[in-house]
């Protein structure tokens, strides 16, 4: 039969997607894997992790990656500090107190801020922010980890928002209403029962708020000043780890040791935010 | 302290938080908006979309940077969301519940959380130096469809699986392959939650700048593409290069392009979001 | 009578935990069988296993064979065997369609008629499943609109559609109201002449109302298998006694 053979051709073809699909993703990880284990065997792990200084152009160049790994904490703990208190309240908000109508506004505005490009909000904030942290704190530049992590702050909340607030959502009714048959407050019930059900959502959220600003590029590299040195405040520029792949990545020998560097930043990359991930994803799970 | 607030009091405290910090998160968004829009809103004009750039970039339009936005985004799409729709389907409705699928799909998920500049080092890597395409426009989209797959698989999964179980058990049990099951029955349910999935997939690819920065995109180029194997100027690069690299850049022009970068993408994103609620709504089950 | 489906030693598995032990019956043809028992007696998983729907899940293992006519059914394929075992599940299922398409959904896929013949292959299912006169005005609305008992007897519709020569019916008014359960009671009788009928039920009564013969299973094994009144009025089996008449289930 006709349709019989034309039946078996698309699931062949649907395997063969599967597999294709699958085949990438070993292959990503594979790739950077063999790229920067290259380097680190050439380099030593050490030199590279701890190493304080990033002179990639000088001769000899030394690729150690300590101040761009602190650069990234430290634009991270910044922006984490702003997104979670700010993106947990609002979910408690939209979940809990908002009406119907403008819950669903709420949620759409929070999905098109998710929408907004990275190098707008680095464009916005370069021309707005920078300047302002610099006239307000009287320091010679704005181009700071502290602007850094406002923008971050800022891309981190969709995420922290949206995941969180279906945690808080799904915490069954049946919860609720024992706080309140027990003369709770909304306000008791949501503190002591809600949030403590949503509990391991609301975690995977913050993970998964966190990776995103790790592995946001343009947005830094636009804002927080790029200097490859240790910073001795927030209010100092910093250097990233994705932002020095941007920013010089154009300027190597494909193929050389910087090139190579660089991948091995990458695969530093990828693993923190591949365990950020998994862990989240194991919270996730939990919650089920 | 002895003093202890009255349940109602804090109550009413932490209410007036949760509102306060709901517009702190708001506004700042309404804020760049409102700021490209009144700063770009004059650069915007017939002209400016539709023809090249003149003086260094410093005047003119910007039609080579939208053309090639739009022709790596097409491609990637194309690209992606076949393979990508195939591949939920393998692993949501064929594949067997073993220990390797569900490495496979612990995989996918946190592939999708991998820094989008990882991509661009893998698709330089591999598609412009392994394969040979150079910095070009099949470049930068494969690096792109790449980057999208996970997410385009996981929405696709979240689609299929809310199509209730017994609906399929109601087509095999009425003599229906597995396949035509899946054609007739489940794919019609699951194309919206697909479809809008794949809008938003446009919309945030529309707007990618590490991954085709060393894949794609072109400082600047003379003409317009002409064929896949082409360097090409592109919206999201564009604007970073106007903004960070050129000195006396007009301002209204910088904002002009992030205007319509942003229209471009919001636009999307508004469609799928409306889509989807309208879908919500009419869902028959 | 003929025997229309022969089960000989059939032991059936859940992830080698065994729900059916050593089974052998016969249902005759243009019989109503119905199988009462204790819930997780194995009746469902017995009717799964007898149009293999119980294939999809990779837990189940059996042992044994079941014959349909004189085929094994193990050995045939098992979407041909399902066009010829019909099955309708406890809770209604009407796929998100119109009521039109959703009888003609099957014989269109299947290729069993043609576009012409369709209008008549709906309207007889319709009418054989006692729903024609409620429905006839409607046909493009949605099935999901319906009531249970509507939806139920749409469900019986749909198999007819596809003219199998056993229908499996799994606790069909589990979730109906009495009127409803009459109705879905009085096609099921009405069907009989065509069809072979295995019924499971957790309602005794509904087995003594339509079943030709009724069998009782209990922990997976098959305690005892005769004619209805038999197994009502004269029990062989001190269990089914106890079970029939209310002292434990």
């Amino acid at each position: 039969m006709n349709s019989k053979i034309t039946d078996y051709i698309i699931e062949k073809i649907i395997f063969l997607c599967g597999i294709i699909a699958i085949v990438f993703v070993v292959l990503i990880f594979g790739f950077l894997l063999k790229e920067g284990f290259a380097f680190f065997k050439e380099y030593g792990v050490f030199n590279f992790i701890f190493g304080k200084y990033w002179y990639p152009t000088s001769n000899p160049a030394s690729y150690g990656v300590f101040s761009l790994i602190i650069g990234s904490l430290l634009v991270t703990l910044g922006a984490a500090i702003i997104a979670v208190p700010f993106g947990i309240m609002t979910a408690l908000f939209i979940a809990e107190l908002a009406p119907k109508g403008i819950r669903d506004v709420l949620k759409s505005i929070v999905e098109l801020m998710a929408a907004i490009p990275s190098v707008v909000l680095g464009f916005v904030g370069m021309v707005t922010l920078v300047p302002l942290v610099r006239s307000v704190l009287d320091i010679p530049t704005g181009l700071t980890a502290f602007s850094g992590s406002i923008v971050l702050g800022f891309m981190a909340m969709p995420t922290i928002v949206s995941i969180s607030e279906d945690a808080i959502r799904s915490v069954p009714w049946q919860y609720k209403e024992g706080a309140y048959a027990l003369g709770a407050t909304k306000w008791q019930t949501i503190r002591r029962v809600v949030l403590k059900a949503a509990m391991p959502g609301i975690i995977a959220a913050v993970m998964l708020g966190i990776g995103r600003v790790i592995g946001e590029t343009m947005a830094v590299l636009m804002v927080t000043g790029n200097a490859a040195a240790i910073p001795s405040s927030i209010f100092d520029p910093v250097r990233t780890l994705t932002a020095t792949i941007a920013a010089e990545m154009g300027e190597t020998v494909r193929g050389g040791l910087h090139y190579r560097a660089l991948f091995g930043i990458g695969l530093v990359l990828f693993t923190i935010t591949f365990i950020i991930n998994f862990v989240a994803d194991l919270f996730l799970n939990k919650k089920r | 302290m002895n003093f202890k607030l009255s349940p109602k009091l804090s109550q009413k405290i932490a209410y007036t938080l949760l509102v306060i910090s709901t517009i702190i998160v708001i506004v700042p968004v309404l804020t760049v908006i409102i700021i490209i829009i009144k700063n770009g809103w004059s650069a915007l004009s017939w002209e400016f979309l539709t023809t090249m750039p003149k003086d260094g970039m410093r005047a003119g339009g910007i039609l080579p940077a939208i053309l090639g936005t739009l022709a790596i985004v097409s491609c990637a799409i194309c690209v992606t969301l076949p393979v990508g729709v195939c591949a939920a389907i393998y692993l949501n409705e064929y594949a067997k519940d073993n220990l390797l699928t569900r490495i496979i799909k612990l995989a996918i998920v946190n592939l999708a959380g991998v820094p989008s500049v990882v991509y661009g080092l893998f698709g330089l890597g591999i598609f412009v130096m392994l394969l040979g395409f150079g910095v070009s426009i099949l470049a930068g989209a494969l690096t792109l469809s790449i980057m999208e797959l996970p997410v385009i698989i996981t929405t696709a999964r979240g689609a299929l699986s809310s199509v209730p179980y017994s609906f399929r058990e109601a087509s095999w049990s009425l003599g229906v392959s597995k396949w035509q099951t899946i054609r007739r029955v489940v794919l019609p349910n699951a194309l919206p939650g697909i479809m809008t999935g794949a809008i938003l997939s446009i919309s945030r690819i529309s707007g990618e700048t590490a991954p085709i920065l060393f894949t794609a995109a072109a400082f600047y180029v003379p003409h317009l593409p002409k064929s896949m194997f082409d360097q090409v100027m592109a919206l999201p690069y564009h604007l970073y290069i106007i903004s960070t690299q050129i000195p006396n850049m007009p301002k209204n022009i910088i904002f002009g392009t992030a205007l319509v970068l942003l229209l471009m993408v919001l636009s999307m994103s508004l469609i799928a979001i409306v889509a989807r609620l309208y879908f919500r709504k009419i869902r028959k089950w | 009578m003929v025997d229309k489906i022969k089960v000989e030693n059939l032991n059936c598995f859940y992830s080698g935990k065994q729900v059916l032990k050593n089974l052998n019956l016969t249902v005759k043809k243009n019989e109503i069988l119905s199988i009462i028992g204790p819930s997780n007696s194995g009746k469902t998983s017995f009717l799964r296993t007898l149009n293999r729907m119980n294939d999809m899940n990779v837990s189940f293992s059996r042992k044994g064979d079941v014959f349909l006519d004189d085929d094994n059914i193990f050995e045939m394929n098992p979407e041909k065997l399902r066009t010829r075992i019909g099955m309708l599940f406890a809770m209604p299922i009407p796929l998100p369609m119109s009521i039109y398409d959703n009888i003609a959904y099957a014989p269109k896929v299947l290729g069993l008629k043609n576009k012409k013949n369709m209008d008549e292959v709906v309207e007889q299912s319709l009418r054989d499943a006692s729903l024609w006169d409620e429905v006839k005005d409607r046909l493009d609305s949605s099935a999901i609109k319906m009531s249970g008992g509507q939806q139920q007897r749409l469900c019986i519709a749909r198999i007819l559609a596809i003219e199998p020569e056993v229908i499996l019916f799994d606790e069909p008014c589990s979730g109906l109201d009495p009127i409803s359960t009459a109705k879905v009671e009085e096609a099921m009788l009405k069907l009989k002449e065509k069809y072979t009928i295995v019924l499971v039920t957790n309602n005794v009564k509904q087995a003594s109302r339509v079943g030709t013969r009724t069998a009782f299973f209990l922990m997976g094994e098959l305690i005892e298998i005769d004619k209805t009144q038999n197994i009502f009025l004269t029990p062989k089996n001190k269990l089914t006694e106890d079970y029939i008449t209310g002292r434990f289930g």
